[in-house]
């Protein structure tokens, strides 16, 4: 079992849907979501979010600053 | 298992936007790598505390509107000359962290001279240049940096060197320049480039506090509304067609 565990929070009306976070996420837990946000953008959500090891890298490679990331150790 | 609420605590919080960033909604294309660098300066700006010890001198170009974005002081120049434009404002004030943010038709074509004088005289500021081979405000037309074959609105059956000229390797120029301390190209496609973007710029402003001399940071980057791609394309195009003729890595450090 993984050690840590973590989640991110997106900003949906502010994301672009650019997708860069999608291919840097390590665990594949980030798509664009099929609904579109208030400018027509497929914002990012966590797909699997049980994936998720809070590594920041898709908050690292985001223009736009959207992503805040979350992360805490859990017992095995 | 834990769910989502109980992970998404205040303390739990490792990476966030940079109170340096302002709320504005930024008004770059979806995947710009402006948006990156913006996001790294402000970082670098709060890690070492000089918020209020900064000023930004922001060029014409799609970043013109830099101002809007990072929450510290800035100046506008005309186009090409914000070296010229810093260099009075790091004079007048020495103790200041001054750094010019240009593009590649900013810096690399008409503020060619602007650049080059000032990186000679060795002024006291950082230059952040954001290469992406095109000029993307105005519509996608060839700048000196364009590769040779890259098809732009104004060579539209790519560049031809007869006709218009090799692409120029601004870093490398700069890097011979006495007044220059740290010259270095670097890129933001992937996390661990970012970080060591992050470094660079981080090294930079640390050099203006030693008053060493101009420190020159080339960002390799994308203009996917340009190029005609989707964001994840372009890096990948970046990756494949821009890094054999611009290497990545530090040119000059001293």
């Amino acid at each position: 079992m993984a050690k840590f565990k973590g989640a991110i929070v997106v900003d949906n009306e502010k994301c672009k849907g650019c997708g860069l976070c999608v291919v840097a996420c390590p665990t594949k837990v980030i798509e664009l979501n099929p609904n579109v946000n208030g400018k027509g953008y497929h914002y990012a959500w966590m797909k699997n979010p049980d994936g998720c090891i809070g590594c920041a890298s898709c908050g690292l490679v985001c223009p736009d600053s959207v992503i805040s990331v979350y992360k805490m150790s859990v017992e095995s | 298992m834990s769910n989502i609420q109980d992970i998404t605590k205040p303390e739990h919080l490792v990476y966030r936007k940079t109170p340096l960033l302002t709320d504005n909604v930024m008004h770059y294309c979806p995947g710009c790598t402006h948006g990156v660098i913006h996001k790294l300066v402000g970082e670098v700006i709060e890690e070492l505390d000089i918020q209020d010890k900064t000023i930004g001198v922001s060029p014409v170009g799609c970043s013109v509107l830099a101002y809007n974005y990072l929450d510290i002081d800035w100046a506008q120049a005309a186009h090409g000359r914000a070296p010229a434009v810093a260099t009075g404002i790091s004079r007048l004030h020495p103790e200041k962290y001054v750094f010019t943010y240009q593009g590649d038709g900013d810096l690399a074509s008409i503020g060619c001279a602007e650049i080059m004088h000032a990186c000679s005289r060795g002024e006291n500021i950082v230059v952040i240049f954001i290469n992406n081979a095109i000029y993307g405000m105005t519509g996608g037309q060839m700048a000196p940096t364009t590769l040779l074959g890259q098809v732009t609105a104004t060579t539209p059956y790519g560049r031809d060197p007869k006709l218009n000229g090799f692409p120029m390797k601004i870093t490398e120029l700069l890097a011979q320049l006495d007044g220059t301390c740290y010259v270095t190209r670097q890129s933001a496609d992937t996390p661990g480039a970012v970080r060591k973007a992050k470094n660079a710029i981080k090294k930079a402003f640390q050099n203006t506090r030693l008053q060493k001399g101009t420190s020159f940071i080339e960002i390799v980057g994308t203009c996917n509304s340009g190029w005609k791609m989707t964001p994840v394309d372009s890096n990948t195009w970046m990756r494949e067609n821009m890094f054999p003729k611009y290497p990545l890595g530090d040119i000059k450090d001293i």
